[in-house]
């Protein structure tokens, strides 16, 4: 009696292990669909532009007060906001490509890092001005509600809805990019930009286009964290690095590659809060991002000689 | 149909080209062969909108001049470069949906043409353009050069690196193109093969234009005998 007992409880502890093991992996693919999203974004502007774009964090931050302003002033639920934030925000990409990208997408890596990271500092500095400091917060109905699973592992409602939004949209975005003929034309500029010029294609559109993608996937991916996140002007700085992460892990350009690498460190950053302490994440994706950088420098779906 | 006036072009400070001048008339192939580094390459991207330049280049009496490379497609000269350029990560069939971007309406003739000058990117068509050999990425390069309607084709080195089998392939192409009507200004290296099959040519040294004459008259002339064809 007493070792069936034992047995018993063994089992049961065994069983809290593995509840414990899948609700962190769960909660971290859920939240890695988002950076997925994100890094997409970043990947489709490396690709076409061969511009690292260092105000896509802030470009996020944009979205998530979109989403917030959606809900408070104008009553509308933050998922469904994202119709009206999708086009705006290409909209407005498409225009700083226009205004200000264009003149320097020939220029020296430098001087486009200068010009993006200015841009961000200018939209994150006229949130400070506008919207203060106070971080706000997006309360929906259902943002503390959950869904138990398995019997154990519980879901975050606003977390489940932004996966299957991610997913949607990025199915989407594939379909775009190998079905019609602007996504292929985006694609073939990526590969290579002298060649699609003797296509016909004019590639400034081009980058137009995919700034304005790589804009809408950013607002996208803020609008999508708001309902779970504090929503303040310096909220983008955490997301550009995680973002470039992601990119570097993926394979900078390769659209494939940041999806798995978002996945990857929406797991990473999860599992490691679960297993060493939440302080300990983000060191934990760095160490990440450095061994990658050491020995596979290329991304995980990079090809061998790009830069 | 073609008309080149002095055109000089170059890297930065390093001239390439000096004062070219070149003639192309309707249903022409026309040569300019030179060794590599005369600046053949060069000469072709100035006409296709790729690199500034100085000088006059006109098409059926239009100046060419500073206007963007999409908007010199569209006027139907079309270039195939140097190295093939082809997109790697797309297959054959892409990479020929690609080279039609500015004619999706006749898209299907055109790679039933393609398919039936090189049957074997018919055979292909799934494959990726990056996995395929010299040969075969030369023809989806000249094939995908087709598929933008071209009324006068630029063709790059097209048998570079090739063996003398495709080499014999793609030099035929290039005479059944012509004789469906389509003006071809030909850059090679290969100096015999692609002198007996043009109209005319140019030999180019240093950036500039040494000599000029029908195909036939510059086969047998002793410098370029000496030059290119080791007699």
């Amino acid at each position: 009696m007493v070792s069936g007992g034992k047995f018993l409880q063994a089992v049961h502890f065994k069983g809290v292990i593995m509840t414990f093991f899948f609700q962190s992996l769960l909660s971290g693919l859920l939240t890695g669909g988002v950076y997925a999203l994100a890094g997409i974004g970043m990947s489709v502007v490396f690709g076409v532009m061969n511009i690292s774009n260092f105000a896509h964090g802030d470009l996020m931050m944009l979205g998530m007060y979109m989403a917030y302003f959606a809900f408070t002033l104008l009553h509308i639920d933050p998922y469904l906001s994202l119709l009206l934030i999708i086009p705006t925000a290409f909209l407005f990409g498409f225009l700083i490509e226009k205004v200000f990208i264009h003149r320097i997408i020939h220029h020296p890596h430098q001087n486009q890092i200068l010009l993006t990271i200015g841009l961000g500092l200018i939209m994150s500095n006229t949130a400070l001005l506008a919207f203060t400091s106070d971080p706000k917060i997006l309360t929906t109905s259902y943002s503390s509600s959950a869904v138990t699973i398995f019997g154990g592992i519980s879901l975050s409602v606003p977390l489940l809805l932004s996966f299957v939004i991610t997913c949607l949209i990025t199915g989407i975005l594939f379909l775009f990019l190998s079905k019609t003929t602007t996504g292929l034309a985006l694609w073939a500029t990526s590969q290579n930009r002298e060649a699609a010029q003797l296509m016909g294609i004019n590639v400034s559109k081009m980058s137009a286009i995919a700034f304005g993608l790589g804009t809408a996937l950013a607002a996208t991916a803020g609008a999508l964290i708001a309902p779970t996140y504090y929503i303040h002007p310096m909220a983008g700085h955490t997301f550009l690095l995680k973002a470039f992460t992601i990119c570097v892990l993926g394979g900078l350009g390769s659209v494939v590659g940041a999806g798995v690498g978002g996945v990857i460190i929406g797991v990473v950053e999860s599992m490691s809060s679960t297993y060493l302490s939440s302080d300990w994440k983000d060191v934990v994706v760095f160490i990440i991002f450095l061994g990658v950088l050491l020995f596979r420098p290329q991304g995980l779906f990079g090809k061998k000689g790009e830069q | 149909m073609l008309n080149i006036q002095n055109l000089n072009a170059g890297y930065g400070e390093m001239p390439v080209l000096r004062n070219i001048t070149i003639t192309l008339a309707e249903k022409e192939i026309v040569a300019v062969v030179g060794s590599n580094g005369a600046g053949k390459s060069t000469m072709l991207k100035a006409i296709s909108g790729l690199i500034k330049y100085t000088g006059k280049i006109t098409y059926n009496n239009e100046s060419l001049h500073s206007l963007p490379a999409h908007t010199i497609v569209q006027r139907g000269i079309v270039h195939v470069p140097e190295g093939r350029k082809i997109f790697p990560e797309m297959s054959v069939v892409e990479n020929l949906i690609m080279g039609g971007f500015l004619y999706q309406k006749d898209r299907k003739v055109n790679m039933e043409r393609v398919f039936t000058l090189f049957p074997k990117l018919a055979d292909r068509r799934n494959q990726l353009g990056g996995t395929m050999s010299g040969g075969e990425q030369q023809m989806l390069a000249i094939g995908r050069g087709l598929m933008g309607n071209p009324k006068l084709l630029l063709l790059d080195e097209p048998s570079l690196g090739l063996s003398p089998l495709f080499t014999e392939v793609v030099f035929s192409a290039i005479e059944t193109i012509n004789n469906s009507g389509v003006s071809v200004l030909l850059v090679e290296q290969n100096v015999y093969q692609s002198l007996k099959i043009s109209n005319r040519g140019y030999v180019i040294e240093t950036g500039s234009i040494v000599l000029t004459g029908t195909g036939e008259e510059l086969l047998n002339n002793q410098d370029v005998k000496k030059a290119f064809l080791g007699m």
